[in-house]
């Protein structure tokens, strides 16, 4: 068993904005160990990235962790003074951000904006770290990397940029490598590149990575183990192959039914989920997914289920398709009356049944 | 370097040695510059223009004594004679370019014998020292100002500052000198039975300066913090200053390199139109104060019709602001590596 590196537990992270509290994250427990690759998934504004900006304390105003705890080596991350923070943060914690066009400082070269990573924890002299700025780039497959630290990032392209913040990120050697989206704003190719660098990277210096991502294709590449997320919780965890053979959340069907697939014909069509996901401020009662939900019954409406383990290593919140649960949770789930309609439904849905 | 790679076809245009000149940004750069100055000459043909054709046009002539004795027939003729005046208008207009190509701005109409040269030599040293000293106020303290409301945005800090900001920048620099000159002249004045609180008029090195220098920095010390507040507030909300942040970086170095290396982009490319406002302002701070410097002389030159004067102290004005705006460019170009030399 790895031992675990950050756990989150019971996070919540509030916006007190005012048209009322924004619940961006809601009650959100998540682990991960060293060396893992972790895919959190899940439509925008469902709160992964909050999730992932809280990690790092760096949730921007009106919004703040309300309570809950984030264990990084034992030491929570919630209770850490300003300089431990900082220290914290780019150190033993890197983050790499969705768009690269805007995350790299416009007026600062490459270089500098690289070699300050390491500065700023006092792990290299500016010397060592001019050194390592241009075996950074060399490591994430920048050509040319000795002149082109001395560029500014309007002289890179989109995937250098990205290829630079990789750098930067890894320029302390963190335990954990949050990337936010690392390939949404490039195109397909330099995604692949992407991909395969991050890869790479996760295997061969044993960083754990978190991946921010709406794009199953990227978790099945990529990641152990996934944790879905929906209206600021988590609904469905386990490992990356029972995730994508045989999801037990309709939100989790509901997200794979809705890629496109090359390698199998499908008789089904592609589906998009209905509607769009909860007003955070004003979140529906019961199963935040129940609107939306195709296998609705009354108690989703009524009731918010628990997480509880549908499968070994596997998690699930939903009322409808626990199964192999534990005792206490089937005695619940015994007293779940599934209308005709939604047991219908669930019976045309493949590897739903068995 | 790179800068310029995507531009072969001009270097194309030049001989050989110039485009390996312009292939490097410095040589770029340099050819730049040459071209800035090089189009001051039109410029200056068209000012010296507008302000030939606008006086001339303007009634009254140089020889009117406003409320004295007028000067007889004859006389005025033979001063018309003495100065030119008795060409047509286009020959004079001919006539000064023509010396102005030369560096001769001619004879003033108000002083025998004194070229109008000499007399913007005496006066420059007062507007210079005023207009210097505001500059010198204006950057720290407008920028300082911008800087501390961005940081402190919407607290007691933030809406001092900009409450002070709208009200400075809604009074116009006549009615702040006038102001000033009530509340820390004539008010103090009765108030100590007899002592001025500060110098009301003239010029020396010592406490004259204040109030001239208050008068003329007051409202783009209230423009600059303004601005600066704003593309702070825009800098601070930027993914990359989040990317400092998840650095680890300390919150000083956040600020100056991040922040405000951005945020004060714009505020330096309103060097330039702030500098032609202290230029500007002169005209009125001085005659406020009664101080001898080019805006006072401008302001007679004006009243007296003295043509020569007039143009002169024009043309120096919008020397001065090309001139101003030409090293805010070139300060731009060093300061954003984005800009292209185009």
């Amino acid at each position: 068993m790895a031992q675990t590196l950050l756990q989150v537990e019971d996070l919540h992270t509030q916006f007190f904005t005012r048209r009322g509290v924004v619940r961006a994250v809601d009650g959100v427990s998540l682990h991960i160990d060293a060396g893992e690759t972790l895919g959190v998934v899940g439509e925008s504004g469902c709160g992964k990235t909050m999730t992932a900006l809280s990690v790092l304390r760096l949730v921007p105003d009106p919004g703040r962790i309300t309570s809950g705890r984030i264990l990084f080596r034992g030491r929570d991350v919630t209770k850490m003074t300003d300089d431990e923070i900082r220290d914290f943060r780019g150190n033993d914690v890197a983050m790499i951000f969705q768009d690269p066009m805007t995350s790299l400082n416009p007026v600062t070269k490459i270089g500098s904006q690289i070699e300050e990573a390491m500065t700023a924890h006092k792990r290299f002299s500016p010397q060592e770290a001019g050194v390592r700025g241009i075996q950074l780039l060399k490591r994430v497959r920048v050509p040319a990397a000795e002149r082109r630290v001395s560029d500014y990032p309007h002289q890179f392209s989109g995937g250098m940029r990205q290829r630079a913040m990789i750098a930067m990120g890894l320029a302390n050697e963190p335990s954990l490598l949050i990337a936010d989206e690392p390939t949404t704003a490039l195109d397909v190719t330099v995604q692949a590149q992407i991909i395969d660098l991050l890869k790479q990277l996760n295997r061969e210096l044993g960083t754990a990575m978190m991946l921010i991502t709406h794009n199953m294709a990227l978790v099945a590449s990529l990641c152990e183990r996934v944790v879905v997320m929906y209206a600021g919780r988590v609904v469905e965890e386990g490992p990356v192959e029972r995730i994508f053979k045989s999801p037990q959340h309709p939100y989790t069907w509901s997200l794979l039914r809705s890629v496109p697939r090359v390698d199998e014909l499908r008789k089904d069509r592609l589906v998009s989920i209905k509607g769009l996901p909860p007003d955070l401020s004003n979140a529906p009662p019961g199963c935040k997914f129940h609107p939306r939900c195709p296998f609705v019954i009354d108690r989703c409406k009524r009731e918010e289920p628990e997480l509880a383990e549908v499968a070994p290593n596997q998690v699930a919140r939903c009322w409808v398709l626990m199964r192999n649960v534990p005792e206490e949770a089937a005695e619940v789930t015994k007293q779940v009356v599934i209308s005709e309609e939604a047991a219908k439904k669930l019976q045309e849905i493949p590897g739903a049944g068995s | 370097m790179a800068v310029t790679a995507g531009r072969p076809t001009r270097g194309a245009l030049l001989p050989s040695q110039l485009s390996a000149i312009t292939s490097t940004r410095t040589g770029s750069l340099a050819i730049f510059i040459v071209r800035r100055i090089l189009w001051m000459a039109p410029i200056l043909f068209f000012v010296i223009l507008i302000t030939f054709t606008l006086m001339h046009l303007a009634p009254g002539s140089p020889w009117d004594k406003a409320g004295g004795r007028q000067l007889s027939d004859t006389v005025i003729n033979n001063l018309n004679i003495r100065y030119g005046l008795n060409k047509p208008v286009t020959q004079q207009f001919v006539l000064y370019l023509w010396s102005v190509i030369h560096f001769d701005f001619g004879l003033s109409y108000q002083y025998q014998n004194k070229t109008v040269s000499g007399l913007l030599l005496e006066s420059w040293p007062y507007t210079a020292t005023i207009g210097v000293l505001a500059f010198l106020l204006i950057i720290p303290v407008g920028v300082g100002l911008g800087v501390l409301a961005a940081l402190r945005q919407n607290t007691r800090i933030d809406y001092i500052t900009m409450g002070f900001a709208t009200v400075a920048a809604s009074f116009p620099n006549f009615v702040i000198g006038a102001l000033m000159v009530v509340v820390f002249g004539v008010l103090s004045y009765r108030a100590t039975g007899g002592n001025f609180f500060l110098p009301t008029a003239g010029f020396a090195l010592d406490d004259h300066l204040i109030m001239p220098v208050l008068t003329l920095a007051l409202l783009p010390i209230a423009y600059t913090a303004r601005l600066t507040r704003a593309s702070t507030l825009e800098a601070i909300r930027q993914d990359f200053v989040r990317t400092a942040w998840a650095k680890g970086l300390p919150e000083r170095l956040v600020v100056t390199r991040h922040v405000l290396k951005n945020s004060l982009i714009p505020v330096v490319t309103t060097l330039g139109p702030t500098f032609a406002f202290l230029v500007t302002g002169s005209v009125i701070v001085e005659t406020v104060f009664s101080i001898p410097g080019i805006g006072r002389a401008f302001v007679v030159a004006i009243e007296s019709r003295d043509y020569p004067m007039i143009l002169g102290t024009t043309v120096l004005f919008s020397l001065v602001i090309a001139v101003a705006n030409l090293v805010v460019d070139v300060a731009y170009v060093f300061i954003d590596p984005r800009v292209r030399l185009t």
